[in-house]
């Protein structure tokens, strides 16, 4: 578990700001942002290697606001691995156990385990320079769990590595996360990783924090423009609701419910946008018609902009909708957008 | 073939003429003594006497920067702090002054009329004319290069290790002799060549402080301006084989490691 509270950080260049926050025991969270946005400062200010201005930080049921990194029960993984050039692997995995008092079998037990979790038993001999990236980053993680910590701090865990190691360390985090009495903070600023391993997520933005809740709720139903275009939420309107109606420009949209309190922009996921060339009503949404302002080829899916009464929606659509006709041929199309998936905020 | 521009070729005669420049007056001098000569210079007790006192003095100069230089140049490398940029110029300051002017500074604050002076003559400690002397004057003009140096090594290490050695549960020390001094040792004996190295070249500061007991290139200057030229080559070639000799041993020692690694 970590708590954090009305935590500040100064640094020459960059400020924490009133950072509140909580992480349960034994749960995921993925700490978003842009570069930038103080992500790494924050999980170093957790992990007591920079100097904070005021506030509390508990890891479990301890304050360690004051202790030093060495007696605050986490380990690290930053991004670029940062493995011991001079160790071999196996020296680097047992780096943490002449800090701490393990039992012999309980340390061969608990390197057999993620030796096995992380197939890393064939390099173990090996230094870290002769090592794939992937390979180096399941090592660093083996190093870090290998003394048991509360809490483990993930900074970035995934983006330094090639697409196919990518996936594989990946996978590795959820099965480690699975198995272990750790609670993992990941910095991200991939919002697909955070949707892949992470129950809840927070958003940080030059140096305070945006939003904090469920993963999937924050990819939905952000609550600034900031996280909405973080999250990728292409279609973000200003508007004015009457009752249970939306008025973007000249357009006037249907939505679900009335709205509750004051609101000022529509938002839907381009995912959720259906673009089709026939007026047919799906869903029971009605279509707007419009034009095709542009359609990109993502390889597996188009991207496809439309204009209607002066609003342009994007959609993402995978290319098996279109498979005999090519949206870029089109002058005219229908979108269709169901009240259940817009967003007001 | 290509043909190459003229700017091609003025690099390469550029760096012919200052080869020849560097290599020539050596390697004349090297070879000028007769091997009978080297061989009659070697007998002669005063210029061993002279080789081993260099040796001693400026190793001992490098052993004296290695203690309290380290933890300077780690200091430097890892923190930010107001007047850094002062300190570093302070630490800068031997390497721009006159040679004489150090041996004159030196002497000032060792003097009798001074309270250091007067606390080392309690103490029985005997700069002018004295090994200590020289030990003394050698480290000030050698220590730039050695906390240079190794500041540059410490600053290659990144502080990244360190950081995840300490959520590993080491503290600092241990931080520092598991990780940060294994990775940092090639730069230390590089620094302990490049401070040794300047401090065996030096005259102008030594001739003031200590005329004797006599080192090397005051041996080869007294030589020189009693008997002439012929006299003091011997001994200048014993300077530089002896040198090499032991710069070559720590590098090749050095860079052997480096494989390893």
């Amino acid at each position: 578990m970590i708590r954090i509270e009305g935590l500040n950080v100064r640094l020459s260049d960059f400020q924490l700001r009133d950072i509140h926050l909580a992480v349960e025991k034994n749960g995921f969270f993925a700490l978003m942002g842009p570069t930038g946005a103080g992500k790494t400062v924050l999980l170093e200010a957790i992990a007591g290697l920079v100097p904070i201005q005021s506030g509390r930080i508990c890891i479990g049921d301890r304050e360690v606001t004051g202790l030093p990194p060495e007696k605050r029960g986490i380990g690290i993984v930053y991004q670029d691995h940062a493995l011991f050039p001079h160790q071999t692997v196996w020296d680097n995995i047992r780096y943490g156990l002449h800090f701490h008092k393990v039992r012999h079998d309980d340390a061969v037990k608990r390197s057999e385990r993620l030796i096995d979790l992380l197939q890393i038993s064939h390099i173990l001999n090996r230094l870290p320079a002769h090592l794939s990236g992937g390979e180096k980053q399941r090592v660093a993680l083996a190093r870090a769990l290998m003394v048991a910590p509360e809490v483990l701090l993930l900074d970035e865990p995934l983006s330094a590595l090639d697409p196919n190691f990518r996936e594989e360390v990946r996978d590795s985090l959820k099965d480690l996360h699975k198995s272990s009495n750790t609670t993992f903070l990941m910095v991200t600023h991939d919002f697909s990783d955070a949707l892949f391993l992470a129950e809840r997520a927070a958003v940080i933005n030059q140096g305070r924090i945006e939003q904090n809740g469920e993963t999937m709720d924050v990819f939905r139903h952000p609550t600034s423009l900031f996280t909405a275009g973080f999250v990728g939420m292409k279609n973000v309107f200003p508007a004015m609701f009457e009752g249970a109606r939306a008025v973007v420009g000249h357009l006037k949209i249907e939505l679900s419910a009335p709205v509750e309190g004051p609101k000022r922009y529509l938002s839907v996921r381009p995912e959720d946008v259906v673009i089709s060339r026939e007026s047919a009503s799906t869903n029971g949404c009605t279509p707007l018609k419009g034009e095709i302002k542009r359609v990109v080829d993502h390889g597996f899916y188009f991207s496809i902009s439309v204009k209607t009464r002066g609003v342009i929606f994007q959609s993402l659509m995978p290319k098996s909708m279109f498979l005999d006709t090519d949206p870029r041929d089109w002058k005219e199309a229908y979108v269709h957008v169901r009240p259940s998936t817009l967003h007001m905020f | 073939m290509e043909k190459r521009e003229p700017f091609f070729w003025l690099t390469i005669s550029c760096g012919v003429i200052v080869m020849a420049f560097i290599l020539l007056p050596l390697m004349d001098m090297v070879t000028a003594p007769s091997l009978s000569m080297l061989k009659e210079t070697l007998k002669d007790r005063d210029v061993v006497r002279s080789i081993w006192l260099s040796m001693y003095t400026s190793g001992s100069a490098a052993l004296i920067s290695f203690v309290f230089g380290t933890p300077l140049a780690y200091l430097l490398a890892r923190t930010h702090f107001r007047g850094k940029r002062w300190v570093e110029s302070i630490i800068d300051l031997p390497i721009v002054i006159p040679h004489p002017v150090v041996g004159i500074a030196i002497l000032s604050v060792a003097g009798r009329n001074h309270w250091i002076g007067q606390m080392l003559g309690d103490l029985g400690i005997r700069i002018m004319g004295s090994v200590t002397g020289i030990i003394t004057v050698l480290t000030f003009v050698g220590l730039p290069f050695y906390i240079n140096t190794v500041k540059a090594g410490f600053e290659g290490i990144p502080p990244r290790l360190e950081k995840v050695s300490r959520s590993l549960g080491a503290s600092m020390s241990s931080t520092f002799f598991r990780i940060t001094f294994p990775l940092a040792w090639r730069s230390m004996v590089i620094g302990l060549i490049m401070c040794m190295a300047r401090a065996i070249s030096e005259f102008g500061a030594v001739v003031i402080v200590a005329y004797h007991p006599m080192i090397a290139p005051v041996m080869i200057y007294e030589r020189f301006e009693a008997y002439g030229l012929k006299y003091s080559q011997p001994v200048a070639v014993w300077l530089v084989l002896v040198c090499l000799c032991l710069f070559l041993a720590l590098r090749i020692l050095t860079l052997r490691r480096a494989r390893e690694i």
